[in-house]
């Protein structure tokens, strides 16, 4: 059992004396016998530090990461390289240990983030208002959304198809409670429809979500199907994927009024899914209806400049049953380490990261759509993601290598069936800095091993013996 | 007395710079490899229309690598931390976070994993999450657990979502959510975005819920009844059978906020107490660090009749001939759906199990016998001299893993605030107490002193009240103009409201 | 205004709020005793112009730092003005709670109904 109790038998009997009880047990007699567990819990005894490193370093051994085999993977969660400072700065105590800065004058580190974050946020977003972190993307919508139904009064919601599955469903689930009504637009040529998004809005529609790029990479334009959103009064909503922003127009610009996503391309790693952040920007307007922590400047009884939490009425823990979210948390070590990333990019390394990106993809992108056997789902601008069509099935198409051969790795792209029965034949190929030209060309061959079958013979001039293998690590 | 800390001096005057402060055009830290033979550095208006990109880069500080670690080194300073001071923050659950849990969560094999590996090629990630369910499966006394949940709050409107699709299965359609009026503010947050009505139900003189008043709320109207227990004055409820009984018989489930699991595992069980629902902080009693406001993780864990609805996709155990297999389940019918991406927070995940692994079954249950033990003590010592005097318990009784004081008598015989004592114990290098919750005792404090604090701690925390109070009988000014020795001393709050400055204008 | 003060030309409802009826029209607010229990208000935003308030219904609500607090409407009518200088200085519901800190002016829509409320020595009587 590991010794992170420090109180001995000795101090246990002085404190039990001082109490005035002869045992511990005496102290639990509040709990009713017949609720009281009375046996121990049926978990295995605690074991020793080496222990634990042991079988948790097996567990993880198990595991296909991003280190060795290289991982195509995207669908908003991208293996992108986290710089060594970002660690170093967020694993020290005083950021790791601290709780939410309800003391501001001893929390002036963390609250001083949040507002360097917020700026951030705005600055890349082009939003005037930003907050200090939410959970993650997908559930931000649902905040998004709660957000436009108080402000307009107006319960119906819009969502293309072209929104990360998971925030649909994140939406639909919470719009169960909200009292709202979801409605799908579908694409075309992987793009929003705009004539199915113009006939879906209505003076009922709260809030219209579109998300750049899309799920299937492709870059919308977002002033343009907003028109139509504007119209009618509803408030247009955008996703955004954060990496992009260095050369994307921001949402801002293009008549958004709330942007929100999912942080973890800035500085979080990858964790199977999570802690990530999600990030939250509005017009001025909206300022005091937004969800979470905000940090704002202000200064001490002697004049110096500080921070504290601001505009906290919004909150929970005073508005109680009429607070704007229920949430309590900024995600703030996430939070930080995006604004690490962010500052360690620089104004510059953003912009040029977004254009390795666009030019990295786009030749990926020209590779595989050249191969026999596949084909680009569709042709809109992309920046960092694509969508192919396969003539094989794609479930037939991952095993890498026969499956005679024992169980073999997943060729590591995201399939579109699961989210998209139209898409059952199509899958993603996401693409980072950390994704070299030789893994690309890896990846092509891969891919036509995989749709002529294993036991073809493919000439291959990079890759001697087992293609597979050699990409193991 | 100096404005100054040990570990800024005056001369060092850009302490509150900002990052954008500090930049200087010109300036990078980075450096990305380069773009890859055979790609051509094609202009971006060419493989994206003009009018789709930005015309001016966005505004990102321009600063170098070794600026950045000076920058945010400093500011951290400006923190206080866990690892370097008592933090006994009631209901927040400050214990050790174990750095063993740190170095785990940080293998390749789990941080660089991505969520949408398939199942076939994460079969670790996939048993960890299963043996977290398991654990906390056993430790809830209920047997399905759902690891979705992003934090207590999102557990709490997941519980609530649960609650409104049990009862459309069954053909009803309650409108009434019930919540103790020491409830945390989250309970009642969390009932509106689901929904429902808040009906609150009145406290009784030891602190638990008024029966009588709970009676007279009840009735096939009430969707669910929320509780905390022990509730946020550290009291255990002893009538929570009849409770309920009470919920039950009326067609309502029960729903637990675990805020306050710590001081009671191995000792007694949601599940038996008969709870439908129970979220789990594991950010609070599995030990997750809090991060300065996040990341926490708030799985919850249901009864047999809430188990259809759960949260999608869920861990798995298949058997297949000899062969186990985890997987992620999509296939539930009648599931509330989603909550957030992917799987949750596996990170959080993976430092919980190896709380978990490290304490066994065993030192869980002693750790909350040892949190219960250091709260009785420092109980004690508070009611002794002078704390006894002028901040005198609230529901004096054993109190479970944390108690609450009232500041009243001492605003009323030394004039000086809750608030006043908070900010004067920040001078002693302590983390005050949780202050004004919950709401209905008058000037309150609320301490949670966890199983990881040293007697010696408890013991000079109790001895900083004691001559805070007694300073204060000589000189009330000390005590309400403090701090004095912190990074920042008392901060406008009222001016940052009025007119908010939430970001940096740049020139 | 550092002492309590309770004008006699104004009528008072027991939630803590005033009005001055002038012919068909009142002027609304918020008592000293209300506004020296919530602290210093940060934020106080209007109803729109022309939406109608309802006796001893929430109309408006006054923040302070760390509470909120409901504004109830002591008789009923149409909203006709709303202090437009509270945006900027919101200050002036604790300095001056009966003058320059006024909230909104209503048309009375029964008159009748300001015979329901209390008069200032009735309402600080409420008080003690």
């Amino acid at each position: 059992m590991a010794g992170y109790t420090p109180a001995t038998a000795s101090d246990q009997a002085e404190m039990l004396a001082a109490i005035g009880v002869s045992s511990i047990d005496e102290l639990f007699e509040q709990i009713p016998a017949d609720i009281r567990l009375n046996r121990e819990l049926d978990l295995e005894d605690g074991m020793s530090e080496s222990e634990v490193y042991r079988f948790l370093a097996g567990l993880a051994d198990m595991n296909l990461d991003a280190e060795r085999i290289p991982s195509f993977l995207g669908a908003g969660m991208y293996d992108h390289y986290v710089p060594a400072i970002v660690d170093a700065i967020t694993s020290r105590s005083e950021f790791l240990t601290p709780y939410t800065p309800y003391q501001p004058e001893v929390s002036q580190g963390g609250l001083q983030v949040m507002f360097e974050f917020q700026t951030a946020m705005s600055e890349i977003t082009g939003l005037p208002v930003s907050n200090a972190g939410l959970y993650e993307g997908p559930s931000a919508a649902a905040s998004a959304a709660y957000l436009a139904m108080g402000q307009t009064g107006r319960t119906g919601l819009v969502a293309s198809r072209g929104l990360h599955p998971h925030s649909r469903e994140t939406l639909a689930t919470h719009a169960v409670g909200f009292g709202a009504t979801l409605t799908e637009v579908g694409l075309e040529g992987g793009l929003t429809s705009a004539d199915e998004l113009e006939a879906a809005v209505s003076e009922e529609t709260a809030a219209v979500f579109l998300q750049n790029p899309n799920f299937l990479g492709a870059v919308e334009d977002i002033a343009a199907l907003g028109e139509a959103v504007k119209a009618r009064g509803a408030m247009l909503i955008v996703q955004v994927d954060p990496m992009t922003l260095g050369i994307l127009r921001p949402p801002g610009e293009c008549g958004a009024d709330i942007a929100y996503g999912d942080g973890q391309p800035l500085g979080n790693r990858l964790d199977f899914g999570g802690p990530s952040f999600g990030f939250f920007c509005a017009r001025e307007e909206y300022l005091r209806k937004m969800p979470g922590r905000i940090a704002g400047e202000t200064t001490d009884v002697d004049g110096r400049r500080g921070f504290v939490l601001t505009l906290q009425t919004r909150e929970q823990h005073i508005r109680r049953e009429k607070a704007t979210s229920n949430i309590c948390t900024a995600q703030a070590l996430n939070s930080l380490a995006g604004m690490v990333h962010l500052a360690w990019l620089g104004k510059q390394g953003f912009v040029e990261l977004g254009e390795l990106l666009a030019r990295r993809t786009a030749y990926a992108r020209g590779l595989v759509g050249s191969l026999d056997g596949y084909e680009l789902l569709h042709d809109a601008p992309v920046v960092r993601e694509f969508a192919v069509r396969s003539d094989r099935p794609v479930d037939e198409l991952l095993p890498l290598g026969d499956q005679a051969d024992g169980p073999a790795p997943r060729l590591p792209v995201y399939p579109l069936g699961r989210d998209y029965p139209e898409y059952e034949d199509c899958f993603l190929v996401a693409i980072t800095e950390n994704r070299s030209v030789d893994e690309i060309g890896w990846l092509a061959h891969m891919l036509e091993h995989a749709q002529a079958g294993w036991g073809e013979h493919i000439h291959d001039h990079d890759h001697e013996g087992n293609p597979v293998a050699g990409a193991l690590r | 007395m100096s404005a100054t800390t040990l570990t800024e001096t005056p001369q060092q005057a850009d302490r509150a710079k900002t990052i954008y402060e500090k930049s200087v055009p010109g300036r990078r830290a980075a450096q990305l490899p380069p773009l890859g033979e055979g790609i051509n550095e094609t202009p971006i208006d060419e493989l994206i229309p003009a009018h789709l990109l930005r015309e001016q880069p966005a505004e990102l500080p321009e600063v170098s690598e070794p600026e950045i670690i000076r920058h945010y080194n400093r500011l951290s300073r400006r923190n206080f931390d866990l690892d370097t001071g008592f933090y006994p923050l009631g209901s927040c659950t400050m214990k050790y976070n174990p750095r063993l849990n740190e170095r785990v969560a940080g293998l390749p094999g789990h941080a660089k994993l991505h969520p949408a590996t398939d199942p076939s090629d994460a079969q670790g990630a996939l048993q960890l999450m299963y043996l977290l369910q398991e654990s906390l499966s056993e430790i809830t006394g209920l047997p399905t657990v759902s690891l979705q949940p992003s934090a207590g709050s999102q557990g709490e409107l997941a519980g609530l979502l649960l609650t409104r699709a049990y009862h459309d299965d069954q053909g009803r359609n309650p409108t009434k959510v019930l919540t103790p009026d020491t409830a945390h503010g989250t309970n009642p947050a969390s009932v509106t975005m689901a929904g429902y009505e808040v009906v609150k139900v009145a406290t009784n003189e030891q602190g638990g819920v008024d029966v009588e008043d709970l009676k007279s709320k009840i009735d096939d109207d009430v969707a669910c009844l929320m509780l905390t227990n022990p509730n946020t004055l550290g009291v255990f409820d002893e009538n929570i059978a009849e409770i309920s009984s009470l919920v039950h018989d009326a067609g309502g489930l029960l729903y637990y906020d675990g805020a306050n699991l710590n001081a009671i595992m191995g000792q007694a069980r949601p599940g038996d107490m008969g709870f439908d629902i129970v979220h789990v902080n594991l950010h609070k009693s599995f030990s997750q660090p809090h991060g300065g406001g996040g990341p926490g993780a708030g799985p919850i864990a249901v009864s047999g009749r809430v188990e259809p609805f759960i949260p999608r996709p869920q861990v798995v155990r298949n058997e297949i001939g000899d062969e186990v297999f985890f997987d992620l389940d999509y296939d539930r019918p009648k599931s509330i759906g989603r909550l957030r991406g992917f799987q949750g927070n596996f990170g959080v995940f993976v430092r919980s199990l190896a709380y978990i692994l490290s304490l066994g079954g065993d030192g869980l249950s002693e750790a909350s016998r040892l949190a219960v033990l250091n709260a009785n003590y420092l109980k004690q010592r508070l009611s002794e001299g002078r704390a006894g005097k002028y901040l005198p318990v609230a529901f004096d009784r054993h109190c479970m893993h944390e108690f609450v004081l009232s500041g009243a008598p001492m605003k009323k015989d030394l004039g000086i605030k809750t608030l006043d004592l908070a900010k004067r114990l920040l001078d002693f290098g302590f983390h005050p107490p949780t202050v004004y919750f919950p709401l209905l005792v008058d000037e309150a404090l609320m301490v949670e002193p966890v199983e990881t604090e040293a007697k010696s701690d408890l013991d000079a925390f109790a001895e900083a009240i004691e001559s805070i109070l007694e300073e204060a009988e000589g000189d009330a000014t000390v005590a309400q103009n403090a701090p004095y020795t912190t990074p920042v001393r008392r901060l406008d709050e009222v001016g940052a409201t009025r007119k908010p400055v939430i970001r940096q204008q740049i020139a | 205004m550092a002492e309590a003060s309770y004008p006699e030309d104004l009528k008072y409802h027991p939630e803590h709020d005033w009005a001055r009826i002038e012919g068909g029209e009142a002027t609304l607010g918020i008592t000293w005793y209300a506004q020296d229990s919530l602290g210093e208000v940060v934020f106080f935003e209007g109803p729109e112009i022309g939406s109608e308030v309802t006796k001893d219904q929430p109309y408006a609500e006054v923040e302070s730092v760390k509470a909120v607090s409901d504004v109830v409407a002591p008789v009923s009518g149409e909203v006709i003005a709303v202090n437009e200088s509270l945006a900027d200085a919101p200050e002036a519901i604790n300095a001056d709670p009966y003058e320059t800190g006024w909230l909104i002016k209503i048309r009375l829509s029964d008159p009748s109904e300001a015979d329901t409320l209390m008069d200032s020595a009735a309402y600080a009587a409420s008080l003690e």
